[in-house]
């Protein structure tokens, strides 16, 4: 990297001239909010929230429809289009051409040759490569979602994919989730996340990667494995110390005895009674010969033995309970609003979600249009992603990446890797989880990594030579409009001792302002 | 020298800095405690196995350990008439408790009893009455730091485990990956002015310093490192700079060990589980070894949220119980034994007809051997565990 040093003072002077120069040659280009003041403090930091942070692309929709519309839209996305070229970037993964079953099929089928290999060294080296593949579309599912949540006009629904990965998190590393975290993604919780909180509950409930990250894959009549069915009490839908016992987690344990992965994509031979209550969806089955038929009792209601539908009617109780639109509006308002929200909000939004059955754009709405949500601005603590995606989104606007291994890495070593939660309770929503003094120096060190070149952003992955280059430039006219006007004293006076363009950039990015949204 | 002023100094040019060379406000010979936290729930009963109980044997058909033989080399190892050791703790933790040094105290754990990983490590790490309402922003070495003359706590985590939330600030590092610090001593104090007033200042003027320290720590690592051809790796190169950084300052410490939560195929004494608790083991080890003189001042607890179904399941793992095994180590400890109180291993005894009891509460067990240490007084246990009374198990 080019390291250029300036005397700290005529540095910053000579950045504030260019600037002006800049802004004179650029005037007839300029978009119109570059040079007013059309943006205030709170519409920024209302962006912070509703997006991944401003972009011009996202500020100039903003300022043409005006927040209620721009709302209307992010909760109902209508074009969900990436920019082409994050949108060639996704259709070229291999993640994108492969159906889970077809990809589950031939891991199994490449496992039962390995296991029967005679040689242990070649056992060995083919189980590698096997790895290898399943951890390079891991990588591709990771890849997919960076790339949506730094380019996807439906910024909310992107947020909301995060959120619901991390609610209903599964990990890469547990059985083949790597070769499923992609679809997952797409399928059961990205088509959801501004949908019905039932559809997601099914949506992840009937998915490979779940069942096999929670074990239900395993649970079958007499030999039950409770897993699955305590975190989709604790963790998914009602939270722990809402009132279901460890009779209530037993009960629906049988329920969902038979609810599995058929790997090898073939029908289980069954008995004609069986055959009519056998269900398939991809890699997806039900099959009641490891089912208990038996009659339960959920949450004080009886589920008489019937096969699938049990897991229905089981889904239907608990998602009608008071404590799951209580659990799920709290966890939603965490995320958007404080780390602590007040009571009067979530009552509110758990409301919107018991009337609407669970609809989570209208819980969403609720919880944006509180004064509550607007009081809060500016104080949520960003998250790893949050910190990293804005700041790619401001130092690179308009200047789409074409490699996310570097992005993938800083997530790395700021410990919020995509798929890489290995317990299931997923990632901290909370300041507490991330702003320790271990946790904070990391993340000074990675705003100096981001900040001192573009790490390898603009080369292509498949090797072939970079069209581009970039420094990230973090002084352009977005960050004058957008951030620059309501800096505080403490980081203008940390800017203006900035001795090169590495520190100037490592300052704001570590700046008490940027790292809150 | 206060951690506060290192950046000052840092700022003054100062010349080289060895941590050896702080002056500490705790006086020589002061103990040291270190909390490992096994993240999971491990299952204690294929780690300390109840080698006399038939119901062991009867209802674990597939994962049961081996009894001891009493002549091999390579089985369990008896530590006394109803207990032995997982043959994978023979070459680290056996010799521990041959010297006295290593104990388990069976049947224990908290009275929570929601079974969830995440309700039960908070509960425990905050140490609050279970009845009641909880200040989540008080964990219990933080409070024992608050009342323990030149505490220096500190947790060798990504993140600040629950147990170190309070009002004092608790620097956190983790040891498992540690690079020379980036920062110069003119960029760390711009970088901490930023933060001036903020609530985050405390934090950031740790971490920007703890690295500082760290690094120090480790470019003595490497020099020895260049001697000594191996390597430790993973959880015992962890546990060697542990003992170094407590050797050297720090007095009260945490760890947290994850990957012990084995639903399926967990293994007997070879496989999954034997693998984590092999690392386990000869981590600990080498912690004991690295405090050198230090050692007999140090004492180790190995906790974790609760013990698994006695009973294995339908894939060869097991679920989530209650009764825990706790262990001590410590180099003047009064060990060689298995302590507290218990009960015999059969049918009838388990809990709800599936777990280990709870006989001796976690509170009252690190109560007591808080004030065995430190000469607590009444008024200061209660402020560190709230509504509990110690239990003395004659540990210390």
């Amino acid at each position: 990297m080019r390291k250029i040093i300036w005397p700290p003072h005529r540095w910053a002077e000579c950045r504030r001239l260019a600037y002006r120069i800049l802004a004179v040659a650029g005037i007839a280009v300029a978009p119109a909010w570059a040079t007013g003041s059309e943006l205030s403090r709170e519409d920024i930091q209302w962006l912070d929230r509703v997006t991944y942070g401003p972009s011009t692309v996202t500020v100039d929709e903003y300022l043409k429809l005006g927040r209620r519309r721009f709302l209307d839209e992010q909760l109902h996305p209508k074009d969900v289009r990436l920019p082409q070229p994050a949108a060639d970037q996704i259709a070229a993964l291999d993640i994108s051409h492969s159906a889970p079953a077809d990809l589950l099929a031939a891991v199994y089928k490449e496992q039962q040759r390995i296991n029967a290999l005679p040689d242990e060294t070649q056992k060995q080296t083919d189980r590698k490569a096997l790895n290898d593949r399943g951890n390079k579309l891991a990588y591709e599912a990771a890849r997919s979602e960076i790339l949506h949540a730094l380019y996807s006009p439906a910024q909310l629904q992107e947020q909301l994919t995060w959120f619901w990965l991390d609610h209903f998190s599964v990990f890469q590393y547990k059985a083949n989730d790597a070769w499923l975290v992609g679809d997952y993604a797409d399928h059961a919780i990205r088509s959801h996340a501004l949908g019905h909180f039932r559809d997601l509950v099914m949506a992840t409930l009937t998915h490979p990667a779940m069942l096999q990250y929670l074990d239900n894959a395993q649970n079958a009549a007499g030999h039950i494995n409770e897993n699955y069915a305590r975190e989709l009490m604790e963790l998914h839908t009602l939270g722990v110390g809402s009132g279901y016992t460890q009779q209530d987690i037993q009960e629906l344990a049988r329920v969902l005895t038979g609810v599995g992965v058929n790997m090898a994509g073939n029908e289980p031979k069954l008995k004609p009674e069986w055959q009519r209550l056998y269900r398939h969806q991809g890699a997806f089955e039900f099959n009641p010969a490891r089912h208990d038929f038996g009659a339960k009792t959920l949450l004080g209601q009886r589920i008489d033995g019937s096969g699938f539908d049990e897991v229905e009617k089981a889904v239907d109780v608990i998602v009608a309970q008071p404590a799951c639109a209580q659990f799920v509006s709290r966890k939603l308002a965490i995320y958007f609003v404080s780390d602590n929200p007040p009571r009067s909000l979530t009552d509110r939004m758990a409301k919107t979600f018991q009337k609407t059955h669970g609809d989570i754009a209208d819980v969403l709405e609720t919880m944006f249009k509180s004064r509550e949500f607007a009081a809060s601005l500016g104080t949520k603590f960003k998250d790893p992603m949050h910190f990293v995606i804005s700041t790619v989104r401001l130092a690179y606007d308009g200047k789409p990446i074409v490699n996310t291994h570097p992005v993938m890495n800083w997530l790395n070593a700021l410990g919020e890797a995509p798929f890489g939660r290995q317990t299931p309770d997923g990632y901290p929503l909370t300041e507490s989880g991330w702003a320790s003094s271990g946790q904070i120096s990391r993340r000074f060190e990675i705003a100096r990594n981001i900040g001192s070149g573009n790490g390898g952003l603009f080369d292509p992955e498949d090797g072939t030579p970079a069209t581009t280059s970039g420094f990230p430039q973090l002084s352009t006219r977005l960050y004058f409009s957008a951030v620059e006007p309501f800096l505080s004293g403490n980081a203008r006076t940390a800017l203006n001792h900035a001795g090169s363009q590495l520190e100037w950039n490592t300052f704001l990015l570590a700046s008490p302002d940027f790292n809150y949204r | 020298m206060k951690r506060r002023n290192f950046l000052q100094m840092m700022a003054m040019a100062a010349p080289a800095l060895t941590v050896t060379g702080r002056v500490f406000a705790a006086p020589p010979g002061s103990p040291r405690f270190l909390l490992v936290f096994l993240r999971g729930g491990y299952d204690c009963a294929n780690v300390v196995i109840p080698y006399s109980s038939s119901y062991y044997y009867e209802t674990r058909p597939n994962i049961a350990v081996p009894k001891p033989t009493g002549q091999s080399d390579d089985g369990a190892v008896v530590l006394d008439s109803n207990w032995a050791l997982t043959p994978v703790l023979r070459p680290s933790i056996a010799p521990l408790f041959a010297q006295r040094q290593a104990l388990f105290i069976p049947f224990a754990g908290t009275e929570d009893l929601s079974r969830s990983h995440f309700e039960t490590q908070d509960s425990i790490e905050l140490g609050q009455p279970l009845q009641g309402s909880h200040d989540l922003n008080s964990g219990f070495l933080s409070r024992l730091a608050g009342v323990v003359n030149g505490a220096q706590p500190i947790a060798f985590t990504d993140s600040l485990p629950v147990c170190f939330r309070g009002n004092s600030d608790v620097p956190n590092i983790s040891l498992k990956g540690v690079a020379k610090p980036v920062f110069d001593a003119r960029q760390a104090s711009i970088l901490s002015d930023m933060y001036a007033g903020h609530h985050l200042q405390p934090a950031v003027r740790d971490g920007l310093e703890l690295r500082q320290e760290v690094s120090m720590v480790m470019e003595q690592e490497m020099k020895e490192a260049n001697r000594d051809s191996i390597t430790p790796k993973g959880f015992e190169l962890e546990a060697r700079r542990i003992g170094r950084l407590m050797r050297e300052q720090y007095r009260i410490g945490f760890i947290d060990v994850g990957g012990w939560d084995t639903h399926v195929n967990e293994g007997s004494g070879q496989g999954a589980l034997a693998n984590n608790v092999d690392s386990l083991g000869k981590g600990l080890a080498a912690l004991a070894q690295e405090l050198g003189g230090e050692w007999r001042n140090t004492v180790v607890m190995v906790v974790s949220e609760f013990g698994r179904t006695f009973r294995e399941n339908g894939n060869k793992g097991t679920d989530h119980g209650h009764g825990s095994v706790y262990w001590v180590l410590g180099g003047s400890i009064n060990g060689g034994r298995v302590a507290g109180e218990q009960m015999k291993v059969e049918r009838a005894n388990l809990f709800q007809d599936r777990d280990y009891p709870v006989l001796n509460e976690y509170r009252g067990v690190l109560g007591g051997l808080f004030v065995s240490l430190w000469g607590l007084s009444s008024d200061q246990i209660q402020r560190v565990f709230p509504g509990s009374t110690p239990l003395d198990l004659n540990l210390v």
